[in-house]
């Protein structure tokens, strides 16, 4: 009963095992076809993978390259902005003198030596230097004395270096008052050396 | 043309048909009526009737009266005479005569009248002839009477021009009459220069710039005015002549400004900082630079000349405040003028040559002052308490100061006697008025 049991096993494995051996026979071509083809999906599929990661990667770069131009450009953005708040400041800050007087303050100075380290930086500007005056005094005498405020500003920028082509002066004495009023405060506003770039 | 050929001939008629009306032989020419040493102390009454209209017709009557009005108001501006009101009166004007022997003195004197005109008037066909007479009521003397014939139009210069002689046989001077008042106007932010008659009228406009423009000065002879505009953007000299226009222009480096001419002659003084230092030089009257007047570190400014032209004085900071110098012009030599003080400033020299008047900052306030060229005596301070008063500007007769004040808000011209009495505003025009510059008597035409 058991030997019985084993030729049936056996059988069932040989047959099916001669079906295979007698059909591969015939198929085999078909079989290398398909395999080349398969080779070929597969480079496709692997160069398709390929170029996605390199594209994956240009991107990548890409969005870096952008990240760095836009950090540039942040950075010049800045530095510009700094550039112009630099500028702006020297044509903003004022110096401001006594009542009559034209010499110089200490914080004159210290504005006067900043403006020069602008000067220096910025080799290729002139600068126009105004003297004005409250409106006390006579209009003829602070004409004059306008003008030696501004040529006060002006030594004081040529004994740091800047060349005296560099620097221009004009007084506009009581005619240009930054602050109408009349009072103290609006005097001393207006007793002060303005700066214009040209 | 046809016209300006007529109105030249009528021109020529007004000036050929003036001749002393000598009516009387009791006529004079020398009178000290007017105290030139003091002469604002007491007003002289005087009574101008209104003119006799000859043919009384409608025109002449309204013309008649226009004329009397200005010759009371020219009279009274010179600051020597006080008008008698009108209304005052004893007798009617129309019914008394004009001539002396039909004048009956004593209804002049009665009401305090030392001093009378008469006019009478004749208009046809658009030329009038006006005969004035200044009589002395109380000598019922003629003291200058004479015949006016021209346009209409040049009714105002006929009555000015017997206001001239009236002035001339008073008080000796030629007067104010025919004038002109340089001066700076500030309209919608600009400065320009205007001129108006020594009055106050007629202002017109000389320079038309979007800019600043300061101190007008003038020749002697009226021609020309010198002025700093900034019209080129900075403070340069502009040299003009008043008809033809033409002119130079001083644009040195710095500020080329505060220019006075030498008497008598086509040259001038400004200052110029040229040099990093502001001096005061001699120009020709086409800008080119003669030579150089002071020489002093600081500011050196605002020259103005003695009448021979001999000296000059200037304001100068060279003792660490403004104060007036006087330099001789020969020797170079410079003396200081003004001690009291710490800002004094805008010098300009009478025409008699004795005075200098000046603006002087005290307790914050500006105020006009004279001062004896020697400086031997205290200066007169004569505004008070009336804003902030500058550049001081003589009559051509010395009799009169006209100056720019703040005392009714803006800043407009203002005149007074040159003892300050008779204070008053001389014209009013939209914006501010500054820099008054009264001319030499010359101006003619």
């Amino acid at each position: 009963m058991k030997k019985k049991l084993w030729i049936w096993l056996s059988l069932s494995l040989v047959i099916p095992g001669l079906m295979i051996v007698t059909s591969c026979a015939k198929k085999t071509v078909k079989a290398d076809l398909d395999l080349a083809q398969t080779q070929e999906d597969e480079a496709a599929k692997l160069a398709a993978e390929k170029a996605k990661l390199a594209a994956e990667k240009a991107k990548q770069e890409e969005i870096a390259r952008q990240r760095a131009l836009d950090e540039k450009r942040r950075k010049e953005e800045a530095a510009m902005r700094k550039i112009t708040a630099a500028r702006n400041l020297f044509m903003n800050e004022n110096i401001y003198f006594d009542f009559d007087r034209s010499d110089l303050k200490p914080e004159a100075q210290e504005v006067l030596k900043r403006k020069a380290e602008w000067l220096r930086k910025n080799h290729s500007e002139s600068v126009i230097i105004e003297g004005h005056c409250d409106e006390r005094g006579t209009n003829e005498y602070n004409l004059a004395l306008g003008d030696r405020r501004a040529q006060s500003a002006r030594n004081f920028l040529n004994d740091l270096g800047i060349k005296e082509s560099r620097l221009t002066t004009i007084s506009y004495g009581e005619e240009r008052p930054a602050d109408p009023r009349q009072n103290e405060t609006a005097w001393s506003k207006n007793r002060r050396g303005h700066f214009v770039l040209e | 043309m046809l016209n300006k050929s007529v109105f030249k001939i009528i021109f020529i008629c007004l000036i050929a048909t003036v001749f002393f009306l000598t009516e009387s032989a009791h006529c004079r020419t020398e009178y000290d009526y007017i105290d030139i040493n003091n002469p604002f102390i007491r007003k002289i009454p005087i009574a101008v009737p209104v003119f006799k209209p000859i043919s009384g017709s409608g025109g002449e009557k309204f013309l008649s009266q226009e004329a009397s009005n200005l010759l009371s108001k020219s009279l009274e501006f010179t600051g020597y005479f006080k008008i008698i009101d009108r209304d005052a009166y004893l007798v009617d004007p129309e019914k008394s005569d004009i001539i002396v022997s039909n004048i009956n003195f004593k209804n002049w004197t009665g009401i305090g009248a030392e001093l009378l005109i008469t006019g009478s008037l004749f208009l046809k066909d658009n030329i009038i002839e006006m005969e004035l007479r200044l009589y002395d009521t109380f000598k019922g003397l003629l003291i200058v009477g004479k015949r006016y014939k021209g346009v209409v139009n040049n009714q105002r210069k006929m009555i000015h021009r017997f206001c001239g002689e009236v002035i001339y046989k008073l008080a000796g001077s030629k007067g104010i009459f025919g004038s002109k008042i340089a001066f700076v106007s500030k309209n919608s932010g600009n400065k320009n220069i205007y001129l108006c008659e020594f009055d106050g009228h007629n202002p017109e406009q000389l320079t038309y710039n979007k800019s600043i423009a300061l101190s007008p000065a003038w020749s002697s002879d009226a021609k020309w005015i010198a002025y700093t505009s900034y019209s080129k953007g900075k403070p340069d000299l502009y040299i003009k002549h008043l008809k033809d226009k033409h002119g130079a222009i001083v644009a040195k480096k710095g500020i080329n400004i505060t220019p006075a001419w030498v008497p008598g002659k086509f040259s001038l003084a400004a200052t110029l900082s040229f040099s990093g230092d502001s001096e005061i030089y001699l120009l020709t009257g086409t800008g080119k630079i003669i030579k150089k007047l002071t020489n002093n570190w600081g500011i050196d400014v605002s020259p103005t000349f003695s009448p021979d032209g001999d000296k000059m004085a200037f304001v100068s900071n060279r003792s660490g405040s403004p104060q007036i110098y006087i330099m001789d012009l020969d020797s170079g030599q410079v003396k200081r003028l003004t001690f009291q003080g710490r800002y004094n400033t805008c010098p300009n020299w009478s025409p008699n040559g004795d005075k200098i008047a000046y603006s002087g900052m005290g307790n914050g306030q500006i105020n006009i002052y004279t001062i004896n060229v020697e400086g031997e005596s205290p200066a007169l301070q004569l505004t008070h308490d009336s804003g902030n008063n500058e550049s001081p500007t003589w009559s051509p007769d010395g009799s009169l100061i006209a100056f720019s004040s703040t005392r009714e808000g803006p800043c407009r011209i203002y005149v007074m006697t040159a003892y300050g009495t008779d204070q008053r505003c001389l014209l009013a025009l939209p914006g501010e008025q500054t820099d008054p510059q009264w001319s030499p008597r010359v101006i003619d035409n």
